[in-house]
């Protein structure tokens, strides 16, 4: 069966060169990074803040850091990663400073098995995108993962969402190994019954 | 293999990361166990469906005016 798991990488990637010239001064090849990586910051933000407002700083902020720490990254991780660490950083630190009531880490509710003991064991028949049109769907993903605790859905969004390995995803967040495959087997199960209340095959007779 | 031990197998079995043993023992509990096979089949189509959408796209404008706000701030930085 085809692997989900992204490869690693034994090359030097074209980062190294373009990282090396940003250090030196090249404005513009730090402009090229900042292209490259815009996107997928902007996306991680507001997948672990689902604020668009939020997440909009933080893809500014996680720049302007990198920039001013350009000197400290030391090379034995992806540029991406370390990007990633910032814009991770910077959004749990988005929610602590949201939510006065709670704390929030990426420890937070990750101790319970709540939620990721299947319990619903129905096919998903048709397939969903069969089911629902682009706009439907789309929200019930982006409803369903706001209701993961964010200590899971930030290992959903990394691993699954933005295809980092196992390993860019610990590195990232500070996680050894395997909490990173605990948390994201927990995930999953997590999204996958509270997806199957949409998805489930309907028995005949049975609404939609 | 049980339904527990078949769940501590499903990242790595999705990983391609399981040795041949381990394999044959997770195939072994699945036909044997449709709850199992469910469950397989639908974490693989709730990580497909979530890898095949782009659930918050960035639009074209958005992310100009943020491309051109981080340049800004870093050239002010360079310059300061």
């Amino acid at each position: 069966m085809p692997t989900i798991q992204s490869p690693g990488t034994e090359e030097i990637h074209p980062d190294v060169a373009l990282v090396e010239r940003a250090r030196e001064g090249d404005t513009a090849a730090f402009e090229q990074l900042v292209r490259q990586y815009e996107r997928q910051i902007f996306r991680v933000a507001q997948h672990i803040t689902q604020n668009r407002e939020d997440a909009e700083d933080i893809t500014q902020d996680t720049f302007l850091k990198a920039y001013e720490k350009l000197s400290q990254f030391q090379g034995n991780s992806k540029f991406s990663t370390w990007l990633v660490r910032i814009a991770v950083n910077e959004s749990l630190m988005r929610l602590r400073k949201r939510k006065t009531s709670k704390t929030v880490s990426m420890d937070e509710d990750v101790q319970t098995e709540e939620g990721s003991i299947p319990r619903d064991f129905a096919e998903w028949r048709p397939n969903p995108e069969q089911i629902f049109d682009q706009n439907e769907l789309n929200d019930i993903l982006r409803r369903t993962i706001q209701g993961l605790p964010p200590g899971f859905r930030t290992v959903f969004t990394l691993r699954d969402i933005e295809n980092l390995s196992t390993e860019e995803t610990a590195e990232a967040l500070g996680l050894s190994i395997p909490a990173v495959k605990s948390r994201l087997l927990r995930a999953r199960l997590q999204l996958r019954e509270r997806l199957s209340r949409y998805f489930r095959q309907r028995k005949e007779g049975q609404p939609a | 293999m049980n339904c527990t031990d078949f769940l501590s197998q499903l990242t790595d079995y999705f990983d391609g990361q399981i040795s041949p043993e381990l394999l044959e023992e997770v195939r072994t509990h699945l036909a044997g166990c449709h709850h199992c096979e469910v469950v397989l089949n639908t974490t693989r189509q709730t990580i497909e469906v979530y890898r095949g959408q782009e659930i918050y796209e960035i639009s074209d404008d958005l992310r100009e005016r943020l491309h051109s706000a981080i340049m800004t701030k870093c050239l002010e930085k360079k310059r300061a």
